[in-house]
């Protein structure tokens, strides 16, 4: 077979900055080439060059060809001028990029962005674009796609317009897909769903996909052929099945030791001595912003009737999709927001109705942990600032003691003390979040309650963080209360766990339990669409039309029935 | 696959223990050309405002009617004495700019000392709170901005009498609604980030949230409106002289030489020339500095 696409010795620097070099490889017609990597590794830097986006991005290609050869021709794509790529963009080959929420223009109707493409590439008239862009909304599976032609993006849901963006994509049919972590910012259900469909469209139109993404499971799901990189170099080059089953590089064992994996074990359940906190019956409220003369504004439950229970020393897991209300229980339970209703006591103590000075106790000894390390550190505060405030803010510390109890933090979760005179912006994502931990840590609190606290991290760092995290809990008896949308990343560090689903809690109990006797059909789906580091047992459950919500909305007010041994599953789906 | 450290870079703005002396060797060495030259047009400047009693070779106000409208050094019928030459009654137009830079630097000074206390409290305030605070706080920054300033300063100087003090309070509230406006939307920005929950989460007050966490993180921008507000100060003092209201003669100031030298622009120029070159040093110093202050506060740009 042919090779559509040949990259060859390519070299691309940022500045003096090498971001790619002498990188070769080829993508074969009809298949999908992963470039998997690490942030930093140049993968989006290697994409970007083959549609020579890169010089916008302020880069540069140093060196190699890039040679395209679909029948119509070959060209090298290094040294074609504007004029030929832009018959190329969009045309020849075209891109799906990560962020589907900002890859649209917000101010233009779904049709009004997707007609400009026939309307550029196919010269047609403006009528017939939209009907054109009615039937690419229809190929990609978008429901009424009559009616999607008229709105505007907010008013699509993340997967659809990742549809949208696919749709646009694949409007002139492209020989070659370059797909930039499309996948990334979805929930696992919808994830799930772009990837079925890219697979069906690929056999349709005949195309090959370079899929990039930084998740292992993902490339088992897609692949045929993986390139793996590493601070811009390749490290190895092999068929998907070769990779998995006898990865060469060293690099790629641990990249794959890294993945979280479901299955593959949670922590011993410790000791039980109580607990440190339960939460009864607890509902959050927002105020829907009123229109102008209609009076009160709608309210919308964005947490109903939520009950849990977190033991000393215990991580209690809360998986759920985006928007189901988990960051908000976070929240509601650390009284950061007000709950409408419910009661949330703390080690025995009811702290629902503290004024300030009670809240103030309350914070000494629950602590929070953020998901973006880098927005959730001061970045005027230098770290021996930064790690000592809650410390100071609850007077444990003296100011001539801070710089000691500093080092002493920053040294317990794994980093050097002469840190403790620099800033947040010299450190790595993943040393910020330790530094995040470290802060939580410095008041030594009976629970922390981590939002999300390494979705933001390559799997590696990802890996090391949740690592630190059981180790403190293991030291200090620390409980946590540990949100992810990512439940492999939750079985590996949680003994119970709590499925979130609209706002309640569908399904809780002992992380095993719920993971090998799933009883609500969420968390059935929930599971079934992790993707699987292992192409063998490659997922196909044939659902590229986006899911009409399968899991019955749950009615307010149902209680949860035993189904097992501490295994609780909402009434109507036991 | 370590979790590796981002350069770090020591610079002398994060070492301890350095003596004044030392900072400011350290200061000129990393100064480039433009700053070096504003740097010393600042000193000179402070120096010699300052000192003008002791520099200044006449009384301000000494006339003599014999030498009127004498030119500088250099010119035909040029009076000995009187290096920048004399205005139209006589006075030396060098002592007049010195008395008048200590004056005008004095007046800037405070007028933007005030505006931004003012301003940048309220703007403060009203971002922090939102609700209520905010519409009426926001709506006197309106008010402000819809009526001409210039309006407003005559009728409070009408209202309370041109002395020196009014001059100051006027010059003060010139500008508020600008620092009101900058310091609201940009701690609005830094209420939604996330570690201004993380302090809220760790138990911080709303004192230590304004004063720790968000002050710190305005400087920039603030930095940047005081350097504006003082040249554009400098401005409307010259502006109020013109029209009569601001102080009084025969008290120099630099804008008020400007204000009342225009009238011999044609036969005297020097009388016009002498301040207006004052005031874009000072304005030059000020700017140059406000931006290389900026720059340095910003812990993000140090050591780059």
């Amino acid at each position: 077979m042919s090779d559509l696409l040949s990259v060859k010795n390519l070299h691309v620097a940022f500045g003096s900055n090498e971001a790619v070099s002498d990188l070769s490889f080829d993508v074969p017609a009809r298949r999908t080439l992963a470039l998997v990597g690490e942030s930093g590794s140049g993968k989006s830097a290697t994409a970007l060059s083959i549609l020579r986006l890169i010089e916008r991005e302020g880069g540069t290609i140093t060196g190699g060809s890039i040679m395209l050869n679909d029948g119509d021709g070959t060209v090298d794509i290094t040294a074609l001028d504007e004029q030929g790529l832009q018959r190329l963009r969009g045309n020849r080959i075209s891109m799906v990029f990560q962020e589907p929420m900002t890859s649209l223009n917000p101010v233009l109707t779904i049709g009004d962005q997707m007609s400009e493409v026939f309307i550029r590439h196919r010269n047609m008239t403006k009528r017939e674009a939209y009907d054109a862009s009615r039937q690419a909304l229809d190929s990609v599976r978008i429901p009424e796609a009559a009616r999607r032609v008229e709105q505007y993006p907010h008013e699509l849901s993340g997967g659809l317009r990742q549809r949208v963006m696919i749709a646009m994509a694949l409007a002139c049919r492209p020989k070659l897909l370059i797909a930039d972590e499309p996948s990334t910012a979805l929930d696992v259900t919808t994830q799930a769903e772009i990837l079925d469909l890219l697979r069906d469209l690929q056999a349709e139109i005949g195309m090959a996909v370079l899929f990039i993404t930084h998740d292992m499971g993902v490339v088992a799901e897609i692949a045929d052929r993986v390139v793996v990189l590493r601070h811009g170099r390749k490290v190895e080059d092999a068929n998907v099945e070769t990779l998995f089953a006898a990865p060469k590089a060293a690099y790629s064992r641990q990249l794959m030791a890294a993945t979280p994996k479901l299955g593959s074990g949670s922590p011993a359940a410790p000791p039980p001595r109580g607990n440190i906190l339960e939460v009864s019956g607890m509902t959050t409220r927002f105020k829907m912003r009123g229109r102008m003369f209609s009076g009160h504004g709608a309210t919308v439950d964005a947490v109903k009737n939520v009950s849990l229970v977190l033991g000393k020393g215990e991580t209690l897991g809360l998986v759920g999709e985006s928007g189901c209300g988990k960051s908000t229980l976070a929240r509601s339970v650390l009284r950061l927001i007000e709950p409408a209703s419910g009661t949330i006591a703390l080690d025995g103590n009811d702290v629902t109705n503290l004024g300030r000075e009670g809240l103030r106790g309350l914070r000494r000894h629950a602590q929070m942990v953020f998901q973006d390390p880098y927005a959730s550190l001061n970045p005027r505060l230098a770290v021996h600032e930064l790690v000592t405030e809650p410390a100071r803010i609850h007077n444990l510390v003296s100011s001539c003691d801070q710089r000691e109890l500093a080092a002493e933090l920053v040294r317990s979760v794994g980093l050097e003390e002469d840190v403790i005179d620099r800033f947040a912006h010299q450190f790595s994502g993943g040393q910020r979040q330790r530094l995040c931990i470290a802060r939580a840590m410095s008041v030594k609190p009976k629970l922390i309650v981590a939002d999300e606290p390494v979705s933001a991290l390559d799997v590696s760092i990802a890996r090391q963080v949740t690592d630190l995290m059981l180790e403190l809990q293991q030291r200090e008896q620390v409980s946590f209360l540990f949100i992810s949308h990512d439940i492999a990343v939750v079985e590996r560090v949680s003994q119970r766990i709590a499925v979130m689903y609209a706002g309640e809690i569908v399904e809780t109990g002992p992380a095993q339990s719920i993971l090998n006797d799933p009883r609500h059909p969420y968390t059935r789906q929930l599971l079934a669409s992790v993707p699987r580091p292992d192409p063998a047992r490659r997922r196909r459950l044939g659902h590229a039309n986006p899911a009409a919500p399968s899991a019955p909305v749950p009615r307010a007010g149902t209680v949860l029935f035993e189904a097992a041994p501490g295994h609780f599953v909402r009434e109507d789906a036991a | 696959m370590s979790d590796t450290a981002l350069p770090v870079r020591h610079g002398a703005a994060n070492k301890p223990g350095h003596g004044a002396l030392a900072n400011l060797r350290g200061i000129w060495r990393e100064a480039n050309w433009i700053q070096r030259l504003a740097l010393l047009i600042a000193a000179i400047l402070l120096i010699i405002a300052i000192f003008a009693p002791l520099v200044a070779p006449h009384e301000p106000t000494a006339q003599s009617l014999i030498f009127r409208l004498r030119p500088p050094i250099g010119f035909d019928r040029f009076r000995d004495g009187y290096l920048l030459g004399t205005d139209e009654l006589g006075r030396d137009v060098l002592a007049r700019c010195l008395y008048g830079l200590q004056l005008t630097l004095a007046l800037a000074t405070m007028g933007a000392c005030i505006g931004l206390v003012l301003g940048g409290g309220l703007g403060l305030v009203s971002g922090i709170l939102g609700g209520l605070v905010d519409d009426v706080i926001m709506g006197a920054v309106d008010a402000q901005i819809a009526i001409p300033f210039t309006l407003i300063a005559l009728l409070m100087l009408a209202v309370f009498g041109s002395s020196l003090e009014v001059m100051v309070l006027v010059l003060g509230v010139y500008g508020w609604e600008q620092y009101a406006r900058i310091v609201r939307g940009e701690v609005r920005k830094l209420m939604q980030m996330p570690f201004i929950e993380a302090a809220r989460a760790a138990g911080a007050s709303g004192g230590r949230i304004a004063f720790r966490h968000i002050l710190p993180n305005i400087v920039s921008p603030l930095v940047v409106q005081f350097t504006l507000n003082i040249s554009n100060i400098v401005l409307l003092e010259s502006t109020l002289s013109f029209l009569g209201i601001g102080v009084q003669p025969p008290t120099a100031t630099l804008g008020s030489m400007v204000g009342i030298g225009r009238d011999y622009m044609p036969t005297a120029p020097w009388i016009v020339i002498a301040p207006a070159i004052m005031i874009l040093l000072v304005t030059f110093a000020v700017q140059i500095l406000g931006d290389w202050l900026r720059d340095r506060v910003d812990v993000r740009l140090r050591n780059r």
